[in-house]
């Protein structure tokens, strides 16, 4: 069995992607739309996620290894790519260089994010609306906030199209163009939904 | 033959090289044009007459064709910035000047001539053949019904003639990464009646160790590129399924994973 880590990394890798980080990346972004309701609202939700049963036994398993694990092996397979787009101008070459780009991005704006808010909580910070609307008052915060959540959503979305081909679920041209158009759309509406909530902290 | 075809010239620029270790340069040249010429009957002419733009004296161009009808897969080069085959490369549709490269996610030998071993050791490695000798007859095999084996026609074409690991931005020199055409292969001879028993050795092999089907990225620059228009994408997630249920099996079934 040693000799087929390959496949079994891969695999694990687009799974991850999707169970549970995508999915958790949904909880997040819903939890934090609370914020259109106002701060009293989005304090309530933030209290109420802090004070989940197992909280930290779930932030370990549903988010920081599996989030760890895509990252390490994410990286290894960005840079294992020759991208040719300049000379191979199609729409899925751009996609899949986009992938690779924005997982990069992504990483950065991970970090650069957990740093300020989960790593401050740990240090005694209390993480509620006023800590976000201190972070974004800066305009270059909010800027980097809205890339991040921009490549975020993009990498979750485009990751899902490809997700259902390395699984073998969409294998026609038909359904992978269809699966395009359900990507598209899933990024659509999680980046309106992300940005709508930052902007929300940012008094826009 | 008018003056005007008389005086007419082709442009053209080639990246050379003399062997494998040394470095690569560009030479450009000037060939008398014809009518209905292709990059082939373009090299010939360099050949015949090796002179180079500006009139000196150069090697002739080093460069590999065989059947002339882009069947054969020898004569692929990069045209223009993109991989195809030399000889249904016809001048008269080519914008000048014509640039010649030679595909270098292969082992380059001289000039445009590339050594394409890895696409036939590749076929070796996943069985890319209906495995029928023994000692003794084993008499005809199953009937293939005919709307298969005009889908199976398809996927038989390909002719190895690498256009698709070229384009592919997973083959290169950091990975090794089989490519496209050799997994083609693997479904097609999986789907084959006699082929298909040795369907779960296939699957194992293109699973097992690195550079297998889990290595594609799906850029799908292999299916815009195949002059053969190979649904090599759609193999690829095909098999992509094939061994999802091959790992299940190994991993939840019994012993019998065949």
């Amino acid at each position: 069995m040693s000799s087929n880590r390959e496949f079994l990394y891969r695999r694990l890798h687009s799974l991850l992607g999707v169970i549970p980080i995508g999915v958790f990346l949904i909880v997040h972004l819903t939890v934090n739309w609370f914020a259109t309701r106002g701060p009293e609202a989005y304090n309530q939700a933030t209290t109420f996620m802090e004070g989940l049963p197992f909280r930290y036994v779930m932030e370990a398993f549903i988010i920081f290894i599996p989030i760890i694990l895509h990252a390490v092996y994410g990286l290894y397979i960005a840079f294992q790519a020759r991208n040719n787009t300049s000379k191979y101008g199609y729409f899925r070459n751009w996609m899949f260089r986009l992938q690779r780009v924005t997982g990069v991005l992504v990483l950065i704006f991970i970090t650069w994010h957990v740093w300020e808010t989960r790593v401050a909580a740990a240090f005694g910070a209390e993480v509620n609306f006023q800590m976000m609307e201190d972070i974004v008052s800066n305009p270059v915060a909010l800027i980097a906030y809205i890339i991040g959540i921009t490549a975020t959503t993009f990498h979750f979305a485009n990751g899902l199209w490809s997700f259902g081909v390395t699984w073998g679920i969409t294998i026609t041209p038909k359904s992978q163009r269809i699966s395009s158009f359900v990507s598209l759309a899933v990024f659509l509406a999680l980046t309106f939904i992300g940005i709508r909530s930052i902007l929300v902290f940012a008094g826009i | 033959m008018t003056t005007e075809t008389q005086n007419k010239m082709i442009e053209m620029i080639i990246v050379r090289q003399a062997d494998p270790e040394s470095e690569p340069f560009e030479e450009k040249f000037s060939i008398p044009y014809r009518s209905n010429m292709n990059v082939i009957s373009a090299l010939m002419e360099i050949r015949r007459n090796p002179v180079n733009a500006a009139g000196e004296d150069t090697t002739p161009v080093a460069w590999d064709a065989s059947c002339l009808e882009e069947v054969c897969g020898a004569c692929s080069m990069i045209i223009n910035g993109k991989p195809r085959q030399s000889c249904t490369a016809l001048i008269d549709k080519l914008e000048q000047p014509i640039r010649l490269e030679p595909m270098n996610t292969f082992p380059i030998m001289r000039d445009l001539t590339v050594d394409r071993s890895r696409m036939f050791d590749s076929l070796k490695r996943v069985k890319a053949w209906v495995p029928i000798d023994g000692t003794y007859d084993l008499g005809p095999g199953p009937r293939m019904p005919e709307a298969k084996r005009q889908w199976a026609y398809e996927l038989s074409k390909c002719m190895s003639c690498g256009v698709c690991l070229q384009a592919c931005p997973n083959v290169n020199d950091k990975t090794e990464f089989i490519g496209p055409a050799a997994l083609s292969q693997v479904r097609l001879f999986n789907a084959h009646p006699t082929g298909a028993m040795h369907k779960a050795e296939r699957l194992q092999t293109i699973m097992d160790g690195d550079g297998g089907l889990a290595q594609c990225g799906n850029s799908q620059n292999c299916v815009e590129s195949c002059p053969k228009e190979i649904p090599l994408t759609t193999s690829i997630a095909a098999l992509n399924r094939e061994t999802t249920l091959q790992s299940f099996k190994n991993f939840f079934g019994s012993d019998n994973t065949v």
